[in-house]
């Protein structure tokens, strides 16, 4: 394997007391006085929860800001979709929750991965999220009186949720979009919509600018800033099949891995419990059922092997309640990771239901008869009506048939306590950081990640950065800009000059199953080794023989694919090694060689508990790990039980 | 279950902004019903590839209904034929073996095509960025709960929100009107308490933009609504009307 010297990483993580570590880290940061902010260029770089409200935060501060998005408008990030809701603290049910509370689940559900003083920070700001959102107009739900609502999720055991029915992702990213609109109206941000990042642009060791192509000419334009924020989301893409949006990619990440930033934790995939099953090899995408579900639907197999009965035809006494049965303090809402090893475990058995034996039910019987149908329709209605569109059956008649699928990824790129990556002037935001949600991530977290993040951490740190640096002027007919860009042009040339037989998406498919079938919901050595060699062949053939027609000077949506794709095949192969060398099973990495007894995850605190970060050695070449130790001083390491 | 459709598919083609645009048949054979609409495209697109020809472009990225991103017109129904439905989540046991299917992108003059079925729907952001939005810098906001919102209006401005941004109603219309749009916005933030602040700037920068954009006008024929994917009620463009004109009259701005 690699050299993997224990590197001692600079987190800059602040002294003293958890609870007082981010009111420190403000109080010490440098400013940047308000005339001085005006000549101060940044660059957002996606449009999602986390560049939306970055963007925006930092233009009411006064920056000057460039706002990139491939999408056609800004609106159309893939936060949009997320559907069941924000965690805050705010203990409005009154049932005992707090900012600590928060932080000690976030932290035990991520399977004691993640960086203690980063849950903290999260867990702190929450509360102002929902203020800020609720300001903005974010129709959050309320009760009868007028006050906000709350529901539950996986893996807590208090009412934290605020939710907007079943669109809150939408909702909440409307209202970033709408105060990102508002300063591109104020002339404080400029938006490049249909621009894809193809690559950073790195002078004197210091993130400067970005390569783009514009998607709808063709064209490759060059941008300089005085620091760069990647909020590019995740990379469950490179699945194939995923609940990502088909245009979401690691592109961007992986070229900034490519200039020199670290890659953490690349193995840390999230399976979701319930997603709606595969129903044919034209398959494009994968569709999640919100895990708000699991409030009131309840989880289950057949009691016997093959049974092919509907759903509703099966009698309680030969139903298998496995979730309920296997932990019955959490029950239904035990979190996601374990939700969907035990689906898996159960279909592997023989007892998985529906034409391909891949699903598992979720039934609402009882809970219609408990609350009415009214009721269930007004926490659901929306979901049921896309259930019934997409699989022609009635949830409020049959249970529901889902299955996992790849859903988030809790790895990134490696960023410290400001959100900055191994490259000054690189700050990493959202989903794509690794930073808070360990080895798993809890429902309704990524929303508060994001908006964390966007609203409330980079403002400061990148204030904090433009403040202490004495940053040079920079032209983008700077030499390194007009590096980056030959390089960028060259590898979309190269692309449209193979002129093999081979589309992107046959490649794609294939990459896709090599990932599932190898370093999917469970991963054991060989099969990880056998996928190296796989993914590295893939690679080879797509560089030999990939198809793609028309020409790179128009709107080409053919070569956007086949471009994402060429990063997923060399990133698929930094996840199945980051999977090779982890040996042990925590949150969503599952290796079948370290497993307790009853099949649960055998963490090894005493040899992983670090991060593991990446660095870009060359394609096809032996990366270097960097280990960041972890340290659980807060929340004292043991066992994850949902007993 | 596995039933599958032979069809024959009339598709705009049109290779960019400025050149001139035709339908181009294509025949398909033993298509799922289980696939969805855009499915089926990535099968003619694959088909297309191998023989050599460009595929067709078209926009799509959710695909599951929220992003807003597809469109086209499908035998001449903005998203197809199902009520409620985005193009993405109209599956193909909708349609009878044998059925010829005709594909159009959105057509107004404010959304001009950019290839083949690919238009530009910059106007919306622009309506947005000229009103559509509740002035709260990032820190300045108060307790969540400090306002009570009562129920039924927290439901009338969810209902308005819950816009796509697709622009099937602007198509659907015989003038092309994005008023099923503005009034979404307008009636979600002017609905709630924290919007009341800016409600006349708010309808009359969005009206503005909307009229500069070359958008049409209102003729209450109500294509819109059947239209809308997220089922936005027209209920709203009366909503704007009253707006639009007490900030006429009252406005002091």
């Amino acid at each position: 394997m690699a050299d993997t010297a224990n590197t001692v990483f600079n987190s800059r993580v602040p002294d003293g007391p958890m609870a007082e570590k981010w009111d420190r880290c403000k109080q010490e940061m440098k400013l940047v006085n308000p005339a001085n902010k005006r000549k101060k260029k940044i660059i957002v770089v996606g449009t999602g929860l986390a560049g939306a409200s970055a963007a925006a935060s930092l233009a009411e501060l006064g920056y000057q800001v460039e706002s990139f998005c491939f999408q056609d408008s800004p609106r159309r990030a893939h936060s949009i979709a997320a559907q069941g809701g924000i965690n805050a603290a705010k203990n409005y049910p009154n049932d005992g929750d707090s900012v600590w509370r928060l932080f000690y689940d976030t932290v035990k559900g991520g399977d004691y991965r993640s960086r203690e003083a980063n849950v903290h920070r999260l867990a702190q700001v929450s509360n102002n999220i929902i203020d800020q959102c609720t300001a903005q107009g974010v129709p959050f739900a309320r009760d009868y009186g007028g006050l906000l609502s709350n529901r539950s999720f996986g893996g807590a055991q208090v009412s934290r949720t605020f939710y907007a029915r079943g669109q809150t992702g939408q909702q909440l990213l409307l209202g970033a979009y709408s105060a990102l609109m508002r300063q591109v109206g104020t002339g404080r941000v400029t938006l490049f919509p249909r621009r894809e990042m193809l690559d950073l642009v790195v002078v004197d060791g210091v993130a400067r600018g970005i390569i783009v192509r514009n998607l709808i000419t063709g064209e490759f334009e060059k941008y300089s800033a005085d620091c760069v924020l990647l909020c590019t989301g995740g990379y469950g893409n490179a699945f194939y099949l995923s609940t990502n949006a088909k245009g979401s990619n690691v592109t961007a990440a992986w070229r900034c891995h490519k200039r020199g930033a670290y890659f953490a934790n690349p193995c840390y995939t999230q399976i979701h419990p319930t997603c709606i099953p595969v129903s044919g090899d034209y398959q494009s995408k994968l569709t999640l059922m919100s895990e708000s579900l699991r409030n009131d639907g309840r989880v289950w197999v057949p009691g016997a092997q093959g049974d092919q009965r509907r759903g509703n035809q099966i009698p309680d006494t030969e139903r298998d309640y496995y979730l309920e049965r296997r932990y019955p303090a959490f029950g239904n809402l035990v979190p996601r990771d374990v939700a969907s090893r035990a689906s898996k475990e159960r279909c592997d058995a023989g007892y998985g239901v529906g034409s391909t034996g891949q699903a598992v039910f979720l039934d609402f019987r009882d809970a219609i008869a408990r609350d009415g149908k009214h009721t269930i329709e007004a926490k659901y209605g929306n979901l049921f009506h896309m259930y019934k569109k997409i699989t022609g059956e009635d949830p409020y008649q049959v249970p529901m048939r889902i299955y996992p699928a790849v859903h988030y990824t809790m790895g990134g790129l490696w960023v410290d306590y400001h959100l900055q990556s191994s490259i000054p002037g690189l700050f990493v935001l959202g989903e794509a950081n690794f930073s808070d949600h360990g080895a798993n991530r809890l429902g309704a977290s990524a929303l508060m990640q994001g908006l964390a993040d966007g609203y409330f951490v980079a403002p400061y740190t990148t204030s904090n950065f433009l403040g202490s640096q004495n940053l040079p002027e920079v032209s983008t007919d700077d030499e390194a800009f007009t590096e980056a860009m030959a390089n960028a042009q060259d590898r979309n040339s190269k692309i449209l000059g193979v002129q093999g037989t081979r589309s992107s998406d046959s490649i794609h498919r294939e990459l896709g199953h090599i990932l599932w079938e190898y370093c999917g919901m469970s991963r054991e050595r060989q099969g990880l080794e056998s996928a190296m060699g796989k993914i590295s062949d893939l690679r080879e053939e797509f560089w030999s023989s990939i198809k793609v027609l028309g020409q790179g000077e128009q709107l080409n949506q053919n070569l956007e694919h086949a471009g994402r794709l060429a990063d997923f095949l060399e990133f698929g192969e930094l996840m199945v090694r980051d999977a090779l060398v982890r040996e042990e099973s925590c949150g969503g990495h599952f290796r079948e060689e370290h497993q307790t007894k009853d099949n649960e995850a055998l963490r090894d605190d005493k040899n992983f508990s670090h991060v593991s970060a990446w660095e870009f050695t060359g394609v096809g070449n032996e990366p270097v790990e960097h280990r960041e130790q972890l340290e659980f001083i807060e929340v004292p390491l043991a066992t994850r039980s949902y007993k | 279950m596995s039933e599958t459709l032979d069809l024959t598919l009339k598709v705009w083609r049109q290779p960019g902004p400025d050149a001139s645009g035709r339908y181009v048949e294509y025949k398909l054979t033993e298509i799922s019903t289980h696939m969805s609409f855009l499915e089926m495209l990535d099968v003619l697109n694959e088909q297309l590839n191998e023989k050599g020809e460009e595929m067709i472009a078209f926009d799509h990225d959710c695909r599951e209904g929220i992003c807003g991103a597809c469109s086209l017109m499908i035998n001449g129904q903005a998203h197809g034929p199902d009520s409620g439905t985005t193009t993405c989540q109209l599956h193909m046991r909708r349609f009878k073996n044998g059925d010829t299917i005709v594909i159009e992108p959105w057509r107004a003059r404010a959304f001009p095509v950019v290839r083949d079925l690919v238009v530009d729907r910059g106007a919306f952001d622009r309506i947005v960025q000229e009103g559509g939005f509740i002035s709260a810098n990032t820190g300045s906001a108060p307790d969540a709960n400090s306002v009570p919102i009562p129920a039924p209006v927290q439901e009338t401005a969810m209902d308005a929100a819950a816009c796509i941004g697709c622009g099937a109603c602007v198509a659907a219309c015989k003038n092309a009107s994005a008023m099923l749009f503005v009034s979404a916005k307008v009636s979600h933030l002017s609905t709630l308490p924290q919007g009341k602040p800016e409600r006349d700037s708010r309808v009359q920068g969005m009206v503005a933009q909307m009229d500069l954009e070359g958008f049409g006008n209102c003729t209450n024929t109500e294509e819109c609504q059947a239209a809308c994917p997220a089922e936005i009620s027209v209920s709203n463009i009366a909503r704007l009307n009253r707006e639009f004109l007490r900030a006429q009259l009252c406005s002091k701005e």
